[in-house]
């Protein structure tokens, strides 16, 4: 008796020994539980590396979920912050968690963003049978009266989701952001599922989360936010060719300890770049509805100081920065 | 006729020999996760994740081995609501008010057996519905805005007065407790952290499993010291297993009505496989009325909420394939397998994957069958792992109570917060109040809260919304109906008691 009962013991020793691990290579934290974005960043580009020879070792990928990242920052921050083998899944979420304060007090310059390759282009989405046929229409409508349009996204209240068409609607000479409706829901599919039920008249969201959506007809695509159409979406305009300069995309990359030597941070940089460069990255990113986005090294840290500092003065004004 | 040829298809797929052992492997897995108290469904698929990555298996692979995990967790987590009184996971926790007073009655095999037949059929039922229904139901989410979802939580929570039938105060008690601790963490409609104290463990909420397994496991082993081992009340007897013929058959539309109430449950995204099983238990429960014996051990309170939360498990999986909207928690962790798998769920999955989707429906099917065999004429194997002296069988609960709260988020403040609630739920039964009601206000209270948030955004704050679908007027006046009706029925239905039953 006492035997199977033992057995049954073994079991959960052996699974939860199964996902720590011994670690003398390199380490990637995903700060997130295994199968989200953050996850899915550590084990492509922690295979990658190893598949492309830039590592020795397989690179062991640790999930740390907590505190949307926080959990994960603070540890990087607080007790690992010249650990030179360490690498961290980042996104547009983490920037903007750290714009408005979110991680507890701790800020953008405690780590060095090492590099982004690849992102997840925004885009603002109705329903097949709205009224609203371009983005300068929605934007026309909200300001003529701002209740009359409600988005639904996959993020909480003054996420990335949220700040997407404040930025539009700035751009479009609407300052009086606190006034437009946004209920952040459980993904970006459900947003669509309110939208297409007519709950909201407006989705924002990410590229991957509406593509299995357009092919059956529910919805349309009325704007991607980035620099070009996107490949293999070319008939979904820009919000840039339709008047409105924004380019908001969800971009995948890594964050490094801040006490790491330069030439060390510049290896890091070097190694992102060749996986970018890799056939490899370019099919995980055409599986997974990336589009191209590679910046590395100082260009990407620049880039990354530029968010922060957009999106902390704009929650500002929300009212909700922490 | 398409779908026959689909599903043959599927058989095609599933009954290669691989996947056909993986189906039983997982089976058998799932079934000890689901019995163990503390390893949910969710986070034993969650745990076994990284396997499928190590064994490289293919999607269809992957996805068979995952679904057999979790409709064998729906299974295997009856087994401890009905040996020892701790759910083993979450949606069994209605299955622990008849499931152990019937085993305290030295009936342990018969709630056993029927349990797994009422599972069986759930499962059954919702594998069916899935393969029959799944793209016609996947519109039914559309029609679910805030103002639906509030009402529907509201009803879940009005029909809870009933639960404790001695004291309904108390389980009111019991749930605004539970609400309470549903608050700690960040408001997820301004992004604001409540109640945390400034400690970011607590930014992202309370997991419920942390909450269970104290309330459960942990108060349990504080009253075994307490009585210094002596007298305590785990560990029923299992003498020899019977099929009860009789209970099964009188329990038949129970466990139609608890499959069809389970199955709609599980369609509706965030609401998942728990709100199922309570659901279904309190449908059956007004039904029988308060001379039903519910909460006694009642055959017809242990066929309602297993068949209720296999159903809403195949239910789940609806909107999870057709929507990429997932039905419960567990379904969320099997969407992200999916992800990782380069399989985007959707309305287009059933068409240009349908080796896929027929693949998972052919080896549901299967699944199920060799559940239904696990679980009835070999449930002793189950129950022999749980069947070791309290002294043994305590601390293997604490230690698998630690072990699987701390694969959850790694974290030693999820322990200590598990063994304040151990405390609380110590209190809490000494003083007679219904740790049940907490636990669903913890899972609930959130979702409850969100509704009612974005049903105020949209509507400018005007709470007339809440009324504005004739969907959302359904629920309210069931609402009503099932907080008033039990304080006017127990006047009305004590005198002719006579010639009930």
């Amino acid at each position: 008796m006492t035997k199977r009962f033992f057995k049954a013991l073994m079991t959960s020793a052996v699974l939860s020994v199964g996902i720590a691990g011994g670690a003398t290579a390199a380490e990637c934290i995903a700060p997130a539980n295994p199968g989200g974005g953050w996850d899915f960043t550590c084990r492509q580009i922690g295979k990658i590396l190893f598949d492309i020879g830039a590592v020795d070792k397989p690179v062991q990928v640790t999930n740390m979920p907590g505190a949307g990242g926080g959990l994960a920052y603070g540890n990087v921050v607080n007790e690992r912050s010249s650990d030179e083998d360490l690498i961290v899944a980042a996104s547009s979420a983490t920037t903007t968690r750290l714009a408005q304060n979110a991680y507890a007090g701790m800020t953008a310059d405690q780590v060095r963003f090492v590099g982004a390759i690849g992102a997840d282009p925004g885009v603002i989405v109705v329903a097949a049978d709205s009224p609203y046929q371009s983005l300068g229409d929605l934007v026309e409508a909200i300001k003529a009266e701002p209740g009359s349009v409600a988005f639904a996204g996959g993020s909480a209240v003054g996420g990335f989701d949220h700040l997407k068409p404040l930025m539009i609607l700035k751009e479009g000479g609407f300052t009086d952001i606190t006034k437009v409706k946004y209920i952040g829901v459980d993904g970006g599919a459900d947003a669509i599922t309110q939208t297409v039920g007519g709950f909201t008249q407006a989705m924002t969201g990410d590229m991957s989360e509406v593509v299995s959506f357009l092919s059956n007809g529910d919805i349309r695509v009325i704007a991607v936010l980035t620099d070009e159409r996107v490949p293999g979406f070319e008939d979904i305009p820009t919000a840039k060719e339709q008047g409105y300069d924004v380019v908001a995309v969800n971009w995948r990359g890594l964050y490094v300890p801040k006490d790491i030597s330069d030439a060390k941070f510049d290896e890091w940089a070097g190694k992102l770049q060749q996986v970018a460069d890799s056939p490899e990255w370019a099919q995980a990113m055409k599986d997974n509805g990336l589009a191209p986005f590679t910046k590395v090294g100082g260009d990407f840290q620049s880039y990354v100081d530029g968010l922060v500092a957009d999106i902390a003065s704009m929650s500002k004004e929300l009212g909700v920065t922490q | 006729m398409d779908i026959l040829a689909n599903l043959a298809i599927g058989f095609g797929v599933a009954l290669s020999p691989y996947t056909l052992f993986l189906a039983i492997c997982g089976c058998f897995l799932g079934t000890i996760i689901g019995a163990l108290p503390g390893l949910g469904p969710s986070n034993g698929v969650a745990i076994l994740i990284p396997i499928t990555f190590t064994l490289g298996l293919d999607a269809t692979s992957a996805l068979v081995l995952m679904t057999s995990v979790y409709y064998g967790a729906m299974y295997g987590g009856r087994i401890s609501s009905i040996l020892l009184n701790i759910p083993g996971d979450e949606p069994a926790l209605m299955t622990t008010l008849d499931g152990y007073p019937m085993a305290k009655q030295g009936r342990a095999g018969d709630a056993l057996v029927l349990s797994g037949v009422a599972s069986f059929v759930g499962a059954l039922l919702a594998t069916i519905g899935l393969m029959l229904l799944a793209p016609t139901l996947a519109r039914v989410a559309f029609y679910f805005g805030p103002a639906e979802y509030f009402a529907l939580y509201l009803l879940a929570f009005c029909t809870l007065g009933g639960m404790a039938s001695n004291n309904q105060a108390k389980a009111a008690l019991a749930a605004c407790i539970g609400l309470g601790i549903a608050m700690i963490g960040v408001d997820s409609s301004s992004g604001l952290p409540r109640l945390t104290g400034g400690n970011l463990h607590l930014y992202d909420g309370i997991d419920f499993l942390v909450a269970i397994v104290g309330l459960f496991a942990i108060a349990e082993v504080f009253f075994f010291i307490e009585s210094h081992g002596k007298g305590s009340s785990i560990g029923v007897k299992l003498e020899k297993v019977t099929i009860p013929w009789k209970d099964i058959m009188a329990t038949k539309w129970t466990m139609l009505r608890a499959s069809g109430v389970g199955f709609i449950a599980g369609i509706l995204p965030g609401a998942g496989a728990s709100l199922g099983s309570f659901l279904a238990y309190m449908t059956e429960k007004s039904i029988a009325g308060p001379n039903g014996g519910f909460g006694t051990g009642a055959p017809k309170g242990i066929a309602a909420p297993e068949a209720g939360n296999n159903s809403a498990a195949g239910g789940a999986l609806v909107p999870m394939l057709t929507l990429g909207v997932p039905g419960s928690g567990t379904t969320a962790v099997l969407l992200a397998l999916l992800m990782t798998l380069n399989i985007t769920p959707g309305p287009t999955l059933f068409t240009e994957r349908a080796d896929v989707v027929w693949g998972l429906i052919a080896s549901l099917l299967i699944a199920n069958f060799v559940l239904l065999l696990m679980n009835v004429p070999m449930v002793k194997i189950f129950v022999k792992i749980l069947m070791v002296p309290a002294w043994v069988l305590l601390p293997g609960v604490t230690m698998i109570s630690f072990v699987g709260i701390y694969s959850l988020s790694g974290s030693y403040f999820d322990l200590l917060l598990m063994i304040g609630f151990g405390v609380l739920g110590y209190f809490l039964r000494k003083l007679d109040v219904p740790t049940v009601p907490v636990i669903l206000g913890i899972l609930l209270g959130g979702n409850m809260e969100d509704a009612l948030r974005r049903a105020m955004t949209l509507s400018d704050g005007d709470p007339m919304y809440l009324f504005s679908s004739p969907i959302a007027i359904g629920f309210w006046i069931a609402a009503i109906a099932g907080f008033v009706a039990p304080m006017f029925l127990r006047g009305l239905l004590k005198k002719p008691a006579a010639h009930e039953d």
